[in-house]
């Protein structure tokens, strides 16, 4: 699985490299990507909704958080 | 057109208490800082020749000001223009994490700030000045004022209400989720002025702006560009720097010095622009603004992501 680190990235960077690895996602592909602000997390999580995947959020020890994005 | 603001100090001092209540506080800094400054001073240079943020820009269309029109049809082709940009690969690199006194210099600066309007010391150079008379005169209650803003600072960093982003995230992915409450914004604003009957419409003689639509446009259009580039229109700004990024707080130190500039080499706006006696150096700060935002655009880029 795919691992994209976004930590430190300001808006919309984390949306935009997450769309460029989306759009090679596979049926059933999946990728995790890693924001560190809340701002970041919500609008990964808006953008693989509205790409038709299912996103699980998982806050790391280091107050991160770990995204797991599924292709439908 | 002087006054210490309390609605920008409740911004930042809301987004604070609300980004310690939701446990979204992130001390964090280093994203090309000096360059953040200058999209900030430019930002609020070509703002200065239109005369308004994007917020103003929405306000003043919401009570009939038509000028306002090419300024949102400018800041609309800016963001445009930085999309491009950010198209072809440009960000300005990662912040680090940083203590959290990096976060919380702006949220002390603006208690500094209150504390001057509360105690409005005199010294002898007369410092800090309020005026007396014109646009910087008018204000509401202090208290009010502070206390409207702390809870729109709260609700729009719960919201990440954000006026550039709006525009860009319809241009780069159609999501019209940010242009909710862009579009909320102008249609409280538009029925609020119909119900207290101040809406006045037309283009000549409206209150602080001039008539001259090609500044109007130039002006929001190099602003646009620098919000864009910067990630965030002031507002946006503003709350960032409430919640801990210190990016977000040397762009607007930038927009502080930018409007000095503005004010003293007389690159603002004035009532009359269509006398180009009158025009001032504005034009040429644009120019020089959207020089620098091309070079910054096309020249500030690199891997933005890592796998891990």
């Amino acid at each position: 699985m795919e691992r994209i680190d976004c930590r430190g990235l300001s808006c919309p960077l984390p949306v935009v490299e997450t769309r460029k690895y989306l759009e090679k996602l596979p049926s059933g592909g999946k990728i995790e990507v890693l924001v560190d602000t809340g701002t970041a997390r919500d609008n990964v999580s808006r953008l693989a909704q509205r790409e038709g995947c299912s996103v699980e959020v998982r806050e790391t020890e280091n107050e991160e958080f770990m995204l797991t994005i599924t292709r439908k | 057109m002087q006054y210490i603001r309390p609605e920008i100090i409740g911004f930042v001092l809301g987004a604070m208490i609300a980004a310690f209540l939701f446990r979204e506080y992130r001390a964090r800094v280093g994203s090309a800082p000096i360059i953040r400054f200058m999209l900030g001073f430019f930002a609020m240079v070509g703002a200065l020749v239109f005369l308004g943020c994007p917020w103003r820009a929405l306000l003043r269309l919401a009570g009939g000001d038509g000028n306002a029109i090419l300024a949102l049809v400018g800041l609309v082709c800016g963001v445009a223009l930085g999309v491009l940009f950010i198209k072809r690969g440009y960000n300005l690199g990662r912040s680090q994490k940083a203590s959290p006194v990096v976060g919380a210099v702006m949220p002390l600066i603006m208690i500094g700030l209150l504390l001057l309007l509360i105690i409005k010391p005199v010294l002898s150079s007369g410092a800090p000045f309020f005026s007396t008379e014109g646009p910087g005169s008018q204000h509401a209650n202090y208290l009010v004022a502070l206390g409207i803003a702390v809870v729109i600072g709260f609700i729009a960093q719960r919201t990440r209400f954000c006026t550039m982003g709006a525009i860009r995230d319809v241009i780069l992915m159609r999501d019209f989720h940010l242009m909710s409450g862009v579009v909320a914004l102008l249609a409280g604003a538009f029925i609020m002025n119909l119900i207290y009957g101040q809406a006045h419409w037309g283009f000549a003689g409206q209150p602080v702006a001039h008539t001259n639509q090609l500044l109007n446009f130039g002006g929001m259009l190099l602003a646009g560009l620098c919000f864009a580039l910067a990630g965030g229109c002031p507002g946006r700004q503003l709350f960032l720097s409430g919640e801990g990024d210190g990016d977000a707080a040397v762009f607007v130190l930038g927009m502080i010095v930018g409007a000095a500039f503005a004010h003293n080499f007389t690159t603002a706006g004035t009532p009359y622009p269509n006398n180009p006696a009158n025009w001032g150096w504005g034009p040429a700060a644009i120019i020089v603004g959207l020089v620098f935002c091309v070079v910054i655009g096309l020249t500030m880029r690199g891997t933005a992501t890592s796998r891990v």
